[in-house]
């Protein structure tokens, strides 16, 4: 369980968080939404430790996350960031077993479990016959699906991750959300992800956080979060609100 | 892989066989005469072993630096860490001529500092671009250019010639201590950049994601730039600048085993030791029995590749 207290982080002078608190508990899928700038990727670079607090207090099953080791983090925390690109020629496999690092020792190979572990992530994530094609080959969805893949081969059990269906078409977008809420169920992982898609954090999530100049808007289920004021607060947008047919949970659509 | 390892260390043999045979004065591999005996361990055999170190030693810290710093083109002759080296060699070589010693420790010194100078200059807020990187290592290379050339000013006209030859790489005044040296140098230094190569590996995707995945990038960055001015100095110290070793060698490696740094690491030493006494040896025999220097045969072999490199990137 990741417990955040009261956090606030900033770049030098600039303050980009401010008075965040909130719990993942293990198994559940927590969305963050708000308008670019709002600190979202801010946060999750804070809740592993890539960022320095400034007030507040972190802590990974009860243990402050600043007294914890680099690889411990990472043991525990895989992240899926924004921007990936690498100017040598390295293979799907091969960025995917880059996942099992805090796993082996220095000079080591991956063992076959390390192995096993990078293709059940690749074929969770449809990949299946990718393993020897080139990252800087593939399409901007095809590569997010790989960081996507590395992530879940590492085992850890927290998941991160931010804008992960920037570049992925429809199908793609709802496996990727259905997989991560699978693992939270299934592995008792949790995830925190970051998404513009109201829809889908409206149908996947346990717990939506609604960010605007870094402090909470909102916080709770997608129904208590999800309404016409709290989206137009945020996004400065109206919205009409109804019910998804097929799922019974809350639909938005932007009115223009 | 076992098979590449193996061609690879029979085209060394191979290599160094040949060099060992050819020369100003041709040498057959067996029943040696007395004179010929001599030529062998006191002069050629010293150079040759000196030029598959020097070899080794620029291509592991290509390897390694390219990886650490996302770049296909860091090496330490651009990123103006030899020059680094070579200014450190020719400050003990003035100052304190007497004490051998001091040279491959200044050596070590100045490829520091210069390693650390270029990272600082090419390393913005927004992070570090090819050419940002590329820009740092020709002002570094130049500035360290003008302080050698003024130092030469303190030399007389004798060593002034032999230290020309030896900035241009030059593996003539090879010694066995400078043998001996080299190879502990390249040793520990490739034994450190394969300790790392895994992390390397992360590295060259991205430091923050290397750092998300576990990577103590600081600790990593340390490593890899003490090792590669480990292995600069030392290479550097006893045999000036030979350039394009580290931009070459490595790029070719990953061409035949892909981008692994447990592989591309240990490989470029090998085909480093292999592309230098190969150099070396057109450097003796190509306008016998004057030489050039080693460093002029690698630019020339260097020079257009690196051009079809940035063309291509």
């Amino acid at each position: 369980m990741l417990e955040v207290k009261d956090i606030s982080v900033g770049y030098g002078e600039r303050a980009v968080l401010g008075g965040v608190s909130f719990e993942l508990r293990d198994g559940k899928t927590i969305v963050l939404l708000g308008a670019n700038g709002a600190g979202k990727t801010t946060l999750i670079k804070a809740l592993n430790a890539t960022l320095p607090l400034t007030s507040g207090d972190i802590a990974l099953d009860g243990e402050r996350l600043s007294k914890i080791s680099r690889r411990e983090i990472a043991r525990n925390i895989a992240v899926v960031a924004q921007e990936n690109e690498t100017r040598f020629p390295v293979t799907v496999l091969e960025f995917v077993l880059s996942g099992r690092f805090v796993h082996g020792n220095a000079f080591g190979w991956e063992s076959e479990a390390d192995v096993a572990f990078a293709e059940r992530a690749l074929a969770d994530c449809d990949l299946s016959g990718y393993e020897t094609r080139l990252m800087n080959h593939l399409s901007g969805g095809e590569r997010q699906r790989v960081v996507l893949a590395r992530a879940l081969a590492t085992g850890a059990r927290i998941l991160l991750l931010d804008e992960p269906t920037a570049n992925l078409d429809l199908a793609h977008q709802a496996m990727m959300f259905r997989l991560v809420r699978e693992r939270c169920r299934s592995c008792q992982a949790s995830a925190v992800v970051i998404t513009h898609d109201l829809n889908l954090a409206a149908e996947f999530a346990d717990e939506i956080i609604m960010l605007t100049d870094g402090r909470i808007a909102a916080k709770g289920t997608p129904t208590e979060v999800l309404t016409a004021e709290n989206i137009k607060g945020v996004f400065g947008v109206n919205v009409l609100l109804d019910e998804n047919p097929a799922s019974g949970n809350v639909r938005v659509t932007s009115v223009f | 892989m076992l098979l590449i390892g193996g061609l690879l260390f029979l085209l060394l043999a191979i290599v160094l066989a040949a060099a060992v045979m050819l020369g100003a004065e041709r040498l057959p591999l067996f029943d040696l005469s007395e004179q010929q005996r001599s030529i062998l361990y006191d002069i050629r055999l010293p150079r040759i072993l000196l030029g598959a170190c020097v070899g080794a030693s620029l291509a592991v810290a290509g390897a390694g630096l390219q990886s650490l710093l996302r770049n296909p083109l860091a090496e330490p002759y651009l990123l103006g860490v030899s020059n680094g080296a070579a200014l450190g060699t020719m400050l003990a070589f003035v100052f304190f001529q007497s004490l051998e010693i001091t040279r491959p420790l200044l050596a070590f010194a100045g490829a520091g500092l210069a390693t650390v100078a270029v990272y600082r200059m090419a390393k913005s807020r927004a992070g570090m671009n090819v050419e940002r990187l590329v820009l740092s290592g020709v002002i570094v290379t130049t500035f360290l250019s003008s302080v050698i050339v003024m130092l030469t000013t303190l030399l007389d006209a004798a060593k002034l010639r032999s230290f020309t030859f030896w900035l241009l790489g030059d593996l003539s005044q090879a010694t066995v201590n400078g043998v001996y040296l080299s190879f502990g140098a390249v040793i520990i230094g490739t034994i450190i950049l394969m300790s790392q190569a895994r992390a390397l590996n992360l590295m060259m995707v991205g430091e923050r994601d290397a750092f998300d995945f576990g990577v103590e990038v600081g600790r990593v960055r340390m490593l890899v730039f003490g090792a590669s001015s480990l292995v600069v100095g030392a290479a550097v110290a006893a045999s000036g600048s030979v350039g394009y070793v580290g931009l070459i060698v490595p790029h070719l490696v990953r061409l035949i085993v892909g981008s692994d740094n447990r592989l591309v690491v240990p490989f470029s030493a090998v085909a480093g030791a292999i592309f230098v006494v190969f150099a070396d040896t057109i450097a003796r025999t190509a306008i016998a029995p004057r030489e050039l220097p080693v460093g002029a045969v690698t630019a020339l072999i260097g020079a257009p590749l690196f051009i079809y490199l940035l063309r291509r990137n």
